[in-house]
Protein backbone atom coordinates (compact mmCIF):
# COMPACT_ATOMS: atom_id res chain seq x y z
CA UNK A 1 0.00 0.00 0.00
CA UNK A 2 1.50 3.65 -0.90
CA UNK A 3 0.93 6.27 2.03
CA UNK A 4 -2.10 7.18 0.02
CA UNK A 5 -3.85 3.92 0.18
CA UNK A 6 -3.06 3.68 3.73
CA UNK A 7 -4.92 7.12 4.92
CA UNK A 8 -7.76 5.78 2.75
CA UNK A 9 -7.52 2.48 4.37
CA UNK A 10 -7.35 4.21 7.94
CA UNK A 11 -10.08 6.51 7.16
CA UNK A 12 -12.52 3.66 6.44
CA UNK A 13 -11.91 1.94 9.71
CA UNK A 14 -14.53 2.08 12.46
CA UNK A 15 -12.25 3.14 14.80
CA UNK A 16 -10.40 5.99 12.94
CA UNK A 17 -13.79 7.42 11.52
CA UNK A 18 -14.05 11.03 11.87
CA UNK A 19 -10.00 12.11 12.09
CA UNK A 20 -8.74 14.39 9.73
CA UNK A 21 -6.88 13.68 6.08
CA UNK A 22 -3.78 15.38 7.99
CA UNK A 23 -4.44 13.68 11.05
CA UNK A 24 -4.62 10.07 9.22
CA UNK A 25 -1.51 10.80 6.87
CA UNK A 26 0.44 11.14 10.35
CA UNK A 27 -0.77 7.94 11.61
CA UNK A 28 -0.55 6.20 8.30
CA UNK A 29 3.23 6.99 8.55
CA UNK A 30 3.76 4.41 11.18
CA UNK A 31 1.80 2.05 9.46
CA UNK A 32 1.43 -0.84 6.93
CA UNK A 33 -0.63 -3.34 5.78
CA UNK A 34 0.02 -7.10 7.07
CA UNK A 35 -1.81 -10.17 6.36
CA UNK A 36 -2.04 -13.77 7.94
CA UNK A 37 -2.70 -17.20 7.17
CA UNK A 38 -5.42 -19.12 9.44
CA UNK A 39 -3.55 -20.18 12.49
CA UNK A 40 -0.85 -17.71 12.63
CA UNK A 41 0.29 -16.66 15.74
CA UNK A 42 0.27 -13.08 15.46
CA UNK A 43 1.65 -12.80 19.18
CA UNK A 44 2.56 -14.59 21.94
CA UNK A 45 1.24 -13.50 25.71
CA UNK A 46 3.85 -12.30 27.69
CA UNK A 47 6.43 -11.14 24.67
CA UNK A 48 7.19 -7.56 23.47
CA UNK A 49 4.55 -5.33 22.77
CA UNK A 50 5.99 -3.62 20.05
CA UNK A 51 2.62 -3.02 17.77
CA UNK A 52 -0.69 -1.88 17.13
CA UNK A 53 -2.81 -3.42 14.95
CA UNK A 54 -6.58 -2.47 13.04
CA UNK A 55 -8.35 -5.58 11.61
CA UNK A 56 -9.79 -5.03 8.22
CA UNK A 57 -11.10 -8.16 7.25
CA UNK A 58 -10.93 -11.59 9.42
CA UNK A 59 -11.21 -12.62 13.21
CA UNK A 60 -8.40 -12.98 15.51
CA UNK A 61 -8.64 -15.08 18.83
CA UNK A 62 -7.57 -13.55 21.73
CA UNK A 63 -6.09 -16.38 24.06
CA UNK A 64 -4.65 -17.07 27.38
CA UNK A 65 -3.09 -19.88 28.68
CA UNK A 66 -4.87 -21.90 31.21
CA UNK A 67 -3.52 -25.14 33.40
CA UNK A 68 -1.76 -26.16 29.89
CA UNK A 69 -4.42 -25.44 27.06
CA UNK A 70 -5.38 -22.42 25.00
CA UNK A 71 -8.74 -20.80 26.25
CA UNK A 72 -10.11 -18.66 23.86
CA UNK A 73 -11.85 -15.84 25.67
CA UNK A 74 -12.89 -12.98 23.18
CA UNK A 75 -12.54 -13.04 19.59
CA UNK A 76 -11.90 -9.37 17.26
CA UNK A 77 -13.40 -8.91 13.64
CA UNK A 78 -13.42 -6.38 11.03
CA UNK A 79 -13.45 -3.15 11.65
CA UNK A 80 -11.47 -3.58 15.80
CA UNK A 81 -8.43 -2.88 17.05
CA UNK A 82 -5.89 -5.24 17.90
CA UNK A 83 -3.70 -4.84 21.25
CA UNK A 84 -2.79 -1.70 23.84
CA UNK A 85 0.24 -3.32 25.25
CA UNK A 86 2.05 -0.80 23.40
CA UNK A 87 0.43 1.76 25.12
CA UNK A 88 1.98 1.60 28.64
CA UNK A 89 5.51 0.24 30.22
CA UNK A 90 6.08 -2.94 30.22
CA UNK A 91 4.94 -3.07 26.79
CA UNK A 92 4.13 -6.57 27.26
CA UNK A 93 1.17 -8.44 25.75
CA UNK A 94 -1.22 -10.08 28.18
CA UNK A 95 -2.82 -12.13 25.92
CA UNK A 96 -2.31 -14.37 22.87
CA UNK A 97 -3.88 -13.31 19.30
CA UNK A 98 -4.29 -15.97 16.73
CA UNK A 99 -5.67 -16.13 13.00
CA UNK A 100 -8.72 -17.28 13.14
CA UNK A 101 -9.53 -17.01 9.37
CA UNK A 102 -7.24 -15.42 7.18
CA UNK A 103 -6.48 -11.88 8.36
CA UNK A 104 -5.35 -8.25 7.00
CA UNK A 105 -4.50 -5.83 8.87
CA UNK A 106 -2.91 -2.56 9.33
CA UNK A 107 -0.16 -3.04 11.76
CA UNK A 108 1.53 0.08 13.14
CA UNK A 109 5.10 0.24 14.82
CA UNK A 110 5.07 0.84 18.22
CA UNK A 111 7.86 3.28 18.79
CA UNK A 112 6.68 5.06 16.01
CA UNK A 113 2.98 5.47 16.84
CA UNK A 114 3.51 6.37 20.35
CA UNK A 115 6.18 9.17 18.89
CA UNK A 116 3.28 10.06 16.63
CA UNK A 117 0.85 10.70 19.06
CA UNK A 118 3.74 12.44 21.68
CA UNK A 119 4.21 15.06 19.53
CA UNK A 120 0.90 15.44 18.39
CA UNK A 121 -1.34 15.72 21.76
CA UNK A 122 -4.82 16.88 20.65
CA UNK A 123 -4.06 13.42 18.16
CA UNK A 124 -2.79 11.74 20.85
CA UNK A 125 -5.71 12.76 23.34
CA UNK A 126 -7.89 11.85 20.86
CA UNK A 127 -6.37 8.18 20.06
CA UNK A 128 -6.24 7.82 23.57
CA UNK A 129 -10.22 8.26 24.20
CA UNK A 130 -10.93 5.85 21.31
CA UNK A 131 -8.84 3.34 23.16
CA UNK A 132 -10.07 4.25 26.47
CA UNK A 133 -13.58 3.77 25.08
CA UNK A 134 -12.12 -0.05 23.44
CA UNK A 135 -10.96 -0.60 26.69
CA UNK A 136 -14.18 0.48 28.59
CA UNK A 137 -16.64 -1.82 26.21
CA UNK A 138 -13.94 -4.79 26.92
CA UNK A 139 -14.17 -4.40 30.52
CA UNK A 140 -17.73 -4.52 30.27
CA UNK A 141 -18.31 -7.46 28.30
CA UNK A 142 -15.80 -9.60 29.94
CA UNK A 143 -17.56 -8.38 33.23
CA UNK A 144 -20.85 -9.90 31.50
CA UNK A 145 -18.99 -13.20 30.66
CA UNK A 146 -18.33 -13.45 34.53
CA UNK A 147 -21.51 -13.54 35.18
CA UNK A 148 -24.32 -16.36 34.61
CA UNK A 149 -25.50 -14.25 31.74
CA UNK A 150 -27.43 -17.09 29.68
CA UNK A 151 -28.10 -18.79 33.53
CA UNK A 152 -31.98 -18.85 33.70
CA UNK A 153 -34.13 -18.75 30.97
CA UNK A 154 -36.86 -20.69 29.77
CA UNK B 1 -66.31 -11.57 36.56
CA UNK B 2 -65.77 -15.04 35.96
CA UNK B 3 -65.14 -17.19 39.18
CA UNK B 4 -62.74 -20.53 39.57
CA UNK B 5 -66.42 -22.81 39.84
CA UNK B 6 -67.38 -21.14 36.48
CA UNK B 7 -67.62 -23.92 33.35
CA UNK B 8 -65.23 -21.38 31.66
CA UNK B 9 -62.62 -21.75 33.72
CA UNK B 10 -62.88 -25.08 34.87
CA UNK B 11 -62.57 -26.06 30.98
CA UNK B 12 -58.91 -24.08 31.24
CA UNK B 13 -57.78 -25.43 34.42
CA UNK B 14 -58.18 -29.26 33.14
CA UNK B 15 -55.20 -30.35 31.48
CA UNK B 16 -55.51 -32.30 28.09
CA UNK B 17 -53.49 -35.84 27.49
CA UNK B 18 -51.09 -35.25 25.12
CA UNK B 19 -48.79 -38.48 24.17
CA UNK B 20 -45.32 -38.05 24.04
CA UNK B 21 -43.74 -39.27 21.05
CA UNK B 22 -40.52 -39.08 21.93
CA UNK B 23 -37.88 -37.48 24.49
CA UNK B 24 -34.77 -35.87 23.12
CA UNK B 25 -32.02 -34.57 25.34
CA UNK B 26 -30.48 -31.65 23.28
CA UNK B 27 -28.16 -30.53 26.18
CA UNK B 28 -26.38 -31.91 29.40
CA UNK B 29 -29.67 -30.37 31.50
CA UNK B 30 -31.78 -30.00 28.19
CA UNK B 31 -34.56 -31.82 26.48
CA UNK B 32 -37.22 -31.52 24.00
CA UNK B 33 -40.90 -33.59 24.15
CA UNK B 34 -42.19 -33.89 20.88
CA UNK B 35 -46.24 -34.13 21.87
CA UNK B 36 -49.21 -35.20 19.95
CA UNK B 37 -52.56 -33.30 20.50
CA UNK B 38 -55.39 -36.20 21.07
CA UNK B 39 -57.32 -34.23 18.24
CA UNK B 40 -54.16 -34.26 15.94
CA UNK B 41 -53.82 -30.67 15.96
CA UNK B 42 -52.95 -27.77 18.24
CA UNK B 43 -53.32 -24.15 17.18
CA UNK B 44 -50.85 -21.68 18.63
CA UNK B 45 -48.87 -18.64 17.59
CA UNK B 46 -45.32 -18.12 18.18
CA UNK B 47 -44.50 -17.24 21.47
CA UNK B 48 -47.15 -18.78 23.41
CA UNK B 49 -46.42 -21.04 26.24
CA UNK B 50 -48.51 -24.09 27.85
CA UNK B 51 -48.72 -25.40 31.11
CA UNK B 52 -47.37 -28.72 31.03
CA UNK B 53 -48.38 -31.44 33.33
CA UNK B 54 -46.57 -34.19 34.89
CA UNK B 55 -49.45 -36.18 36.23
CA UNK B 56 -49.10 -36.38 40.21
CA UNK B 57 -46.03 -34.12 40.04
CA UNK B 58 -47.01 -30.89 39.19
CA UNK B 59 -47.79 -28.08 36.42
CA UNK B 60 -44.72 -25.83 35.24
CA UNK B 61 -44.97 -23.08 32.13
CA UNK B 62 -43.30 -24.36 28.95
CA UNK B 63 -42.73 -22.19 26.20
CA UNK B 64 -43.64 -23.63 22.85
CA UNK B 65 -40.21 -24.14 20.58
CA UNK B 66 -42.13 -25.97 17.44
CA UNK B 67 -43.36 -24.06 14.02
CA UNK B 68 -46.55 -23.05 13.78
CA UNK B 69 -47.04 -24.39 10.63
CA UNK B 70 -46.78 -27.89 12.21
CA UNK B 71 -49.70 -28.23 14.45
CA UNK B 72 -50.04 -32.07 15.02
CA UNK B 73 -46.35 -31.99 16.52
CA UNK B 74 -45.98 -29.46 19.62
CA UNK B 75 -42.18 -29.27 20.91
CA UNK B 76 -41.40 -28.23 24.26
CA UNK B 77 -37.88 -27.58 24.98
CA UNK B 78 -37.46 -27.79 29.17
CA UNK B 79 -34.47 -27.56 31.38
CA UNK B 80 -34.24 -29.89 34.21
CA UNK B 81 -34.73 -27.62 37.12
CA UNK B 82 -36.72 -29.21 39.76
CA UNK B 83 -39.19 -31.76 40.55
CA UNK B 84 -41.28 -31.53 37.89
CA UNK B 85 -38.84 -31.00 35.22
CA UNK B 86 -37.15 -33.52 36.30
CA UNK B 87 -40.52 -36.24 36.25
CA UNK B 88 -41.09 -34.60 32.61
CA UNK B 89 -37.27 -35.68 31.73
CA UNK B 90 -37.76 -39.23 32.57
CA UNK B 91 -41.06 -39.68 30.35
CA UNK B 92 -40.87 -42.14 27.26
CA UNK B 93 -42.45 -42.64 24.31
CA UNK B 94 -46.30 -43.92 24.76
CA UNK B 95 -46.14 -41.99 28.14
CA UNK B 96 -48.50 -38.76 28.39
CA UNK B 97 -48.28 -35.27 29.97
CA UNK B 98 -51.09 -32.87 30.80
CA UNK B 99 -51.52 -29.50 28.72
CA UNK B 100 -52.85 -26.39 29.37
CA UNK B 101 -53.00 -23.53 27.03
CA UNK B 102 -51.78 -21.91 24.73
CA UNK B 103 -51.56 -18.97 26.59
CA UNK B 104 -49.85 -15.83 26.81
CA UNK B 105 -49.39 -13.08 23.92
CA UNK B 106 -47.28 -13.65 21.15
CA UNK B 107 -44.73 -12.36 19.36
CA UNK B 108 -45.89 -9.46 16.81
CA UNK B 109 -45.37 -11.07 13.62
CA UNK B 110 -48.29 -10.16 12.08
CA UNK B 111 -48.00 -6.35 13.20
CA UNK B 112 -44.42 -5.97 11.93
CA UNK B 113 -44.99 -7.37 8.73
CA UNK B 114 -42.33 -5.46 5.78
CA UNK B 115 -39.74 -4.52 8.80
CA UNK B 116 -36.28 -6.29 9.47
CA UNK B 117 -36.02 -8.82 12.33
CA UNK B 118 -33.36 -8.62 14.79
CA UNK B 119 -33.61 -12.07 16.61
CA UNK B 120 -31.46 -12.24 19.91
CA UNK B 121 -31.47 -15.39 21.87
CA UNK B 122 -29.43 -16.48 25.29
CA UNK B 123 -29.32 -19.97 26.04
CA UNK B 124 -32.07 -21.80 26.54
CA UNK B 125 -34.29 -18.26 25.15
CA UNK B 126 -33.89 -19.69 21.93
CA UNK B 127 -36.63 -22.33 22.26
CA UNK B 128 -39.26 -19.96 22.70
CA UNK B 129 -37.81 -17.52 19.76
CA UNK B 130 -38.16 -20.61 17.27
CA UNK B 131 -41.78 -20.26 16.23
CA UNK B 132 -40.72 -17.05 15.37
CA UNK B 133 -37.98 -17.77 13.11
CA UNK B 134 -39.21 -20.57 11.74
CA UNK B 135 -42.49 -18.05 11.23
CA UNK B 136 -40.42 -15.80 9.31
CA UNK B 137 -38.19 -18.42 7.41
CA UNK B 138 -41.69 -19.97 6.30
CA UNK B 139 -43.32 -16.55 5.25
CA UNK B 140 -40.09 -14.92 4.37
CA UNK B 141 -41.62 -12.28 2.15
CA UNK B 142 -43.76 -10.98 4.85
CA UNK B 143 -40.18 -9.66 6.76
CA UNK B 144 -37.13 -7.90 4.98
CA UNK B 145 -34.15 -8.54 6.39
CA UNK B 146 -33.94 -11.55 9.03
CA UNK B 147 -31.01 -11.79 11.65
CA UNK B 148 -30.74 -14.49 14.68
CA UNK B 149 -27.92 -13.46 16.97
CA UNK B 150 -27.53 -16.40 19.33
CA UNK B 151 -24.83 -16.54 22.39
CA UNK B 152 -24.58 -18.78 25.00
CA UNK B 153 -21.48 -19.99 27.31
CA UNK B 154 -19.58 -22.65 25.63
CA UNK B 155 -20.23 -24.54 22.37
CA UNK B 156 -21.34 -27.75 24.65
CA UNK B 157 -23.98 -25.61 25.12
CA UNK B 158 -25.09 -24.32 22.46
CA UNK B 159 -29.09 -25.35 21.96
CA UNK B 160 -30.22 -26.83 18.37
CA UNK B 161 -27.14 -26.68 17.56
CA UNK B 162 -27.37 -28.37 14.16
CA UNK B 163 -30.13 -26.54 12.87
CA UNK B 164 -28.01 -22.79 13.87
CA UNK B 165 -25.83 -24.43 11.21
CA UNK B 166 -28.29 -24.96 8.62
CA UNK B 167 -29.36 -21.59 9.11
CA UNK B 168 -26.06 -19.43 8.95
CA UNK B 169 -25.67 -21.55 5.66
CA UNK B 170 -29.27 -20.23 4.23
CA UNK B 171 -28.98 -16.94 2.25
CA UNK B 172 -31.79 -15.60 3.07
CA UNK B 173 -31.09 -14.96 6.74
CA UNK B 174 -27.87 -13.89 8.63
CA UNK B 175 -27.38 -16.62 11.47
CA UNK B 176 -24.57 -15.62 14.06
CA UNK B 177 -23.08 -17.94 17.00
CA UNK B 178 -21.01 -16.60 20.04
CA UNK B 179 -19.85 -18.25 23.05
CA UNK B 180 -18.36 -17.19 26.13
CA UNK B 181 -15.51 -19.51 26.49
CA UNK B 182 -13.54 -21.89 23.89
CA UNK B 183 -10.74 -23.76 23.05
CA UNK B 184 -9.09 -23.92 19.96
CA UNK B 185 -11.57 -26.36 18.15
CA UNK B 186 -14.04 -23.91 18.23
CA UNK B 187 -13.67 -21.92 15.24
CA UNK B 188 -16.95 -19.20 15.62
CA UNK B 189 -17.00 -15.74 17.70
CA UNK B 190 -15.71 -15.62 21.29
CA UNK B 191 -17.94 -12.91 23.68
CA UNK B 192 -21.27 -11.62 25.05
CA UNK B 193 -23.89 -11.82 22.27
CA UNK B 194 -23.82 -7.78 22.64
CA UNK B 195 -21.05 -7.34 20.19
CA UNK B 196 -22.67 -9.28 17.19
CA UNK B 197 -24.76 -6.21 17.15
CA UNK B 198 -22.41 -3.81 16.07
CA UNK B 199 -21.36 -6.57 13.47
CA UNK B 200 -24.95 -6.64 11.16
CA UNK B 201 -26.08 -3.35 10.12
CA UNK B 202 -29.45 -2.78 10.35
CA UNK B 203 -31.47 0.20 9.59
CA UNK B 204 -33.22 1.51 13.29
CA UNK B 205 -36.24 3.10 11.86
CA UNK B 206 -37.17 -0.33 9.90
CA UNK B 207 -36.14 -2.53 12.26
CA UNK B 208 -38.10 -5.30 15.05
CA UNK B 209 -35.79 -6.95 17.76
CA UNK B 210 -37.20 -10.04 19.54
CA UNK B 211 -35.34 -10.76 22.61
CA UNK B 212 -35.07 -14.00 24.90
CA UNK B 213 -32.64 -14.85 27.88
CA UNK B 214 -32.10 -14.00 31.62
CA UNK B 215 -33.27 -10.57 32.40
CA UNK B 216 -29.50 -9.60 32.83
CA UNK B 217 -28.83 -10.52 28.89
CA UNK B 218 -32.46 -8.63 28.11
CA UNK B 219 -31.79 -6.05 29.69
CA UNK B 220 -28.42 -5.56 28.51
CA UNK B 221 -29.23 -6.22 24.89
CA UNK B 222 -31.71 -3.80 24.70
CA UNK B 223 -29.29 -0.73 26.31
CA UNK B 224 -26.95 -1.69 23.78
CA UNK B 225 -29.60 -1.91 21.00
CA UNK B 226 -31.38 1.79 22.22
CA UNK B 227 -27.89 3.53 22.99
CA UNK B 228 -25.55 1.64 21.12
CA UNK B 229 -28.11 1.49 17.47
CA UNK B 230 -30.74 4.14 17.88
CA UNK B 231 -33.53 2.07 17.92
CA UNK B 232 -36.19 2.56 19.51
CA UNK B 233 -37.63 0.88 22.94
CA UNK B 234 -40.88 0.15 21.46
CA UNK B 235 -39.66 -1.98 19.12
CA UNK B 236 -38.09 -4.32 21.15
CA UNK B 237 -40.04 -6.95 22.34
CA UNK B 238 -38.52 -9.23 25.26
CA UNK B 239 -40.33 -12.61 26.56
CA UNK B 240 -40.41 -12.59 30.78
CA UNK B 241 -40.18 -15.84 32.82
CA UNK B 242 -42.06 -16.34 36.22
CA UNK B 243 -43.61 -19.12 38.19
CA UNK B 244 -46.76 -19.50 37.28
CA UNK B 245 -49.90 -21.80 39.18
CA UNK B 246 -52.84 -20.43 36.72
CA UNK B 247 -51.91 -19.07 33.47
CA UNK B 248 -55.12 -17.56 32.99
CA UNK B 249 -54.49 -14.11 35.31
CA UNK B 250 -56.63 -15.40 38.63
CA UNK B 251 -53.90 -16.34 41.02
CA UNK B 252 -51.70 -13.60 40.89
CA UNK B 253 -48.45 -16.16 41.66
CA UNK B 254 -46.52 -14.35 38.22
CA UNK B 255 -47.46 -10.76 38.93
CA UNK B 256 -44.42 -8.58 37.59
CA UNK B 257 -45.21 -5.04 39.12
CA UNK B 258 -48.31 -4.18 37.60
CA UNK B 259 -48.76 -7.16 35.15
CA UNK B 260 -49.87 -10.66 35.17
CA UNK B 261 -46.74 -12.55 33.07
CA UNK B 262 -49.27 -15.80 32.00
CA UNK B 263 -51.59 -13.09 30.59
CA UNK B 264 -50.47 -9.41 29.80
CA UNK B 265 -47.28 -11.50 28.71
CA UNK B 266 -45.06 -13.71 28.41
CA UNK B 267 -44.08 -11.32 25.40
CA UNK B 268 -43.96 -7.71 26.32
CA UNK B 269 -43.21 -4.37 24.70
CA UNK B 270 -39.83 -3.50 26.30
CA UNK B 271 -41.26 -0.25 27.92
CA UNK B 272 -43.74 -2.05 29.50
CA UNK B 273 -41.73 -3.87 31.59
CA UNK B 274 -37.90 -2.84 31.08
CA UNK B 275 -38.18 -0.73 34.00
CA UNK B 276 -39.03 -3.12 35.98
CA UNK B 277 -36.17 -5.95 35.35
CA UNK B 278 -33.56 -4.13 38.28
CA UNK B 279 -36.28 -3.45 40.81
CA UNK B 280 -35.49 -6.14 43.71
CA UNK B 281 -38.63 -7.97 45.09
CA UNK B 282 -40.55 -7.50 41.43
Amino acid sequence: MTEQELVVALGKHAFFEGLSDEDLSKLAGAAAEIEFESGTVIFKEGGPADAAFAIISGSVALELGVGGRELIIQTLHDGEMLGWGWLYPPFRWSFSAVAMHPVRMLRFDATSLRAVLDDNCALGYEVMKRFSGVMTSRLAATRLQLVDFYGNAN
Amino acid sequence: METLTEPAVIDQMTPVPFRVRSVREELSHTFTLELEPPNGSFEFLPGQFTMVYAFGIGEVPISISSSTAKPSTILQTIRRTGAVTHALGRLKSGDYVGIRGPYGTPWPMEAIKGRDLLIIGGGIGLAPLRPAIYHAMENRDDYERVVVLYGTRTPDDILFHNELQEWAERTDITTLITVDAADRSWNGAVGVVTRLIGRVGFDPMNTTALVCGPEIMMTVTAERLVEGSSLAPENIYVTMERNMKCAIGLCGHCQFGEKFICTDGAVFPYPEVGGLFDIKGV
